[in-house]
């Protein structure tokens, strides 16, 4: 019992240990590509919707003649270049152009409800099959009675027709 | 003639009504006249497909004629239009396609109102759902949004003109597909409720809206993909979906409509989720209703912004109506629709279902969600928010990546109960192939191209690549696995080879092996999706002799000029392409000015190949020197999206063939396995 519990506090530890690890090298690695100024464009710019009213991302508005993404495009460059920051990037647009220039909710107040939800309803329609499930497996078998006799002739035949059909063969 | 075709839709109004209530009444009543007024609601039902037809003809002929003097035509057509487009005028603006819904409506429920002798009552329920949608769409025609309404003063010399971005050979076929999914939706539907309303006792309905369900569903995913393609192909901006409020729309009843193909199984064959099948196609019905009322009354911004008016009312009305009517009507006969049997293992075929429909639901949960979003924000806080692709990838990919983990696991299950050797004897090698395929393309040098040297450390795009490509082999090595498996067991007992062995095999349970080749089609597709993770772009000037160089390819511009047609006018440009220092052909990227709309549009040049689309843009000229501004993208494993589309109808259409019947194949196994069993027991 004890050299079991040892097992397990050992096996817990080793784990933890690999999660580290691999969270560490993660966000280093993750680092190391995301200094790149034209991956950075690339990456904020398809955050970011053009404010023409075209309902596209800003790298992707293709309006013969739009006169605002160009711009918007062109700031985007000048901020990265003056080497701001992701986020202080994305605060100055929002500050300019208002809340729509963000091409998803941010993940700050009622805004994070917009993330939150889905993951909730999956969390509780997993539990609820699961709680489905287990309520159907425990609910009691038919009594089995206490003569059996083989069946034979139609009743045969309509029984394999059954388990053929329930079980696709 | 816009007089005929105006009473033509008020006789049908009338008729479908009439179908509507007397079909009502006589399953009602119990009275001898039921039978005779049964009779004349179907042959009403009948002539409401004539008028309908007759009005739709109208427009049709009208548009060819140039018949300024309606509205709709004005608006819609002009004289130079060619011949496709005049006939696609019918379903091209918010009148005419409404007609067209009405009509394809009245087409279905022709078909069943012929076919009523397989199940008279139950055919007879169904037929009283269709007419009174049939009513709501004509009450619409008559009323609200009226396709025959005429031009008041002087009639003008010509039209308005198509959108421009409907002029294109696709344009023809896909709302006819879409709407041919989207109204086919309600014979499901109107079986379901017909037979909740008469508690008609079995699964007949189940069964025989097996095929009806089928049929749609692939009317609806072929609409899907052109709309995808056309987008593609016609909008210029280098994708294919936009998460779009109109694309939602579509995208919302497929998905339960796909979550209802697969749980209706489960009905047909054990007697369950009887409850959860009435509300799955309900849903899907009523979402295919929505998704036309959020594109057409405007409360939700959208670029499909033709299709915006003031009709959102009628439609919020009748969503209202449809709504209260199925609740009140499940709530008063949901008795009949206990489950026969129990589930019995966590690990079983009935289980996979279960989650496989929560994740469904839960990816139409979320499309709907980040739809409204934005209306919800407006509503509570005050301010409007954006939600555009990056929400959906962060949400909706995971989900999706469980659900391929599904489509892997789920076919090796058993109905009822399923041991976990038996799992990982069966599981384990596909599983070990997967995991193989993955570290190859992380260790493969990222210089091959798409889909090689994925480190999905880098970025989670390419992560969530690299679980797609992944899972995506996973679902094809089990689904060969169950080809190879079984066509093993026939060419061992019947010495055929093994093409012809699978062949039987599929004869022999069409819908199993044809719904196996779907899921090969759709991680074709997700495979496809999963290149999008390695898309490029470049935006240059190109004057003449300019290079301009995007992953492997190099372009030089040979020459730009414009152009002059009938119905616009064109600029161009002319780009050779070499690869590794060879020319590989020559691309020529368009801008249109459509006269008649004085509207412009572009259409890219796209080089296909397996592994990589060439997308050239022709975004407009330097104002100071008249050189073409080009937008190159190189977009990695599009073509394999549109190859899974056709694998997946493919798959469709084998699924709907008749399997081979019963007592050839009981015959057959009897010659070549001689049963040894026990006999059955069974209790007195």
């Amino acid at each position: 019992m004890k050299s079991l519990r040892h097992l397990r506090s050992r096996l817990r530890a080793r784990t933890s240990k690999a999660v580290r690890v691999v969270a560490v090298s993660a966000a280093v690695l993750v680092a190391m590509g995301a200094g790149d100024p034209a991956t950075r464009f690339s990456k904020i710019g398809h955050r970011m919707m053009c404010i023409c009213g075209c309902n596209q991302i800003l790298l992707e508005c293709n309006h013969v003649g739009c006169r605002d993404s160009d711009g918007m495009r062109n700031e985007l460059m000048a901020s990265l270049t003056r080497g701001d920051s992701d986020s202080l990037v994305e605060q100055g647009f929002l500050q300019k152009y208002g809340p729509t220039v963000l091409a998803a909710p941010t993940t700050d107040g009622f805004d994070r409800v917009a993330y939150i939800l889905p993951f909730a309803v999956l969390i509780l329609g997993f539990g609820l099959i699961v709680l489905v499930i287990r309520a159907w497996k425990n609910r009691p078998a038919p009594a089995i009675a206490d003569r059996l006799r083989p069946v034979r002739g139609p009743k045969l035949i309509r029984f394999r027709d059954q388990a053929r059909q329930e079980t696709d063969l | 003639m816009p007089v005929v075709g105006s009473f033509a839709l008020l006789l049908a109004l009338v008729w479908s009504v009439y179908c509507a209530v007397a079909g009502i009444v006589a399953a009602v009543s119990k009275k001898d006249f039921a039978a005779p007024l049964t009779e004349t609601a179907r042959r009403a039902g009948i002539a409401t497909f004539a008028l309908v037809f007759l009005a739709a003809l109208i427009l049709v002929i009208a548009a060819f004629e140039n018949d300024f003097s309606i509205a709709y035509i004005f608006h819609h057509s002009n004289r130079d239009l060619p011949a496709p487009y005049k006939f696609a005028t019918l379903w091209s603006g918010q009148e005419g396609s409404l007609l067209f819904w009405s009509l394809l409506l009245s087409a279905y429920g022709l078909v069943l109102r012929l076919r009523y002798k397989t199940d008279v009552r139950l055919f007879a329920g169904a037929s009283v759902v269709i007419a009174a949608v049939q009513v709501f769409f004509l009450l619409l025609l008559t009323f609200a949004a009226r396709p025959f309404a005429v031009m008041q003063g002087s009639i003008p010399p010509d039209g308005n003109g198509l959108n421009p971005l409907l002029q294109y050979p696709e344009m023809v076929i896909h709302p006819p597909m879409l709407y041919l999914g989207y109204v086919g939706f309600t014979v499901p539907f109107a079986f379901g409720l017909g037979a909740l309303a008469l508690r008609h006792p079995g699964e007949k309905w189940i069964r025989i809206t097996r095929r009806w369900t089928m049929v749609t569903w692939g009317f609806l995913t072929c609409g899907i993909f052109l709309g995808a393609h056309w987008a593609y192909s016609v909008l210029g901006w280098g994708g294919y979906w936009g998460w779009d409020p109109v694309e939602n729309a579509s995208l919302m009843p497929w998905l339960t409509g796909t979550a209802f193909l697969h749980s209706v199984m489960m009905q047909e064959k054990r007697g369950m989720l009887k409850t959860w099948n009435i509300w799955l196609v309900f849903a899907t019905f009523w979402l295919a209703i929505l998704g036309t009322f959020l594109t057409r009354s405007g409360i939700i911004s959208s670029v499909h912004a033709f299709a915006q008016s003031s009709i959102g009312d009628w439609f919020a009305w009748f969503l209202a109506i449809s709504l209260i009517v199925f609740v009140v009507l499940f709530f008063k006969n949901k008795s009949q629709l206990r489950s026969e049997h129990k589930l019995e293992s966590m690990v079983s075929r009935e289980s996979s279902f279960l989650f496989n429909n929560l994740l469904f639901v839960l990816l139409c949960f979320t499309v709907l969600w980040g739809t409204w979003f934005p209306k919800i924000s407006e509503l509570l806080q005050g301010n409007k928010v954006t939600v555009g692709a990056p929400f959906y990838n962060h949400v909706a990919i995971p989900v999706a990546l469980l659900l391929l983990v599904l489509t892997a696991v789920g076919p090796l299950l058993a109905w009822r109960k399923t041991s976990l050797e038996s799992l990982r004897r069966n599981f384990m090698w596909p599983a070990i192939g997967a995991m193989g395929v993955a570290l190859f393309l992380m260790i493969t040098p990222q210089s091959w191209g798409s889909p090689f040297g994925l480190r999905p450390w880098q970025d989670i795009s390419y992560f969530y690549s690299l679980m797609a490509i992944a899972l995506s082999v996973l679902v094809i090595l089990t689904v060969a696995s169950e080809f190879f498996r079984g066509g093993y067991v026939i060419s061992k007992h019947t010495g055929q080879n093994a093409f012809a062995s699978m062949v039987q095999l599929i004869h022999r349970n069409t819908r199993r092996y044809g719904g196996y080749i779907v899921h090969f089609g759709v991680v074709v597709v997700i495979i496809g999706f999963a290149g999008a993770a390695f898309n490029q772009d470049k935006e240059q000037e190109m004057g003449y002799g300019d290079k301009m160089s995007i992953g492997a390819y190099t372009l030089v511009c040979r020459s730009y000029t414009d152009d002059d047609a009938a119905n616009y006018a064109s600029e161009w440009a002319m780009l050779d392409v070499f690869k590794g220092g060879n020319q590989i052909g020559s691309m020529t990227p368009e801008r249109r000015f459509y006269k008649a709309s004085r509207q412009t549009s572009t259409m890219p040049a796209i080089r296909s190949t397996l592994d990589e689309d060439l997308y050239l843009v022709f975004e407009g000229l330097n104002p100071d020197n008249g050189h073409p501004i080009l937008k190159a993208h190189l977009n990695a494993l599009v073509m394999w999206i549109w190859i899974g589309v056709w694998i997946m109808l493919i798959g469709t259409v084998l699924a709907l063939i008749p399997n081979a019947p019963a007592s050839a194949r009981v015959a057959a196994r009897a010659r070549f396995s001689p049963v040894h069993a026990e006999p059955v027991v069974t209790g007195d």
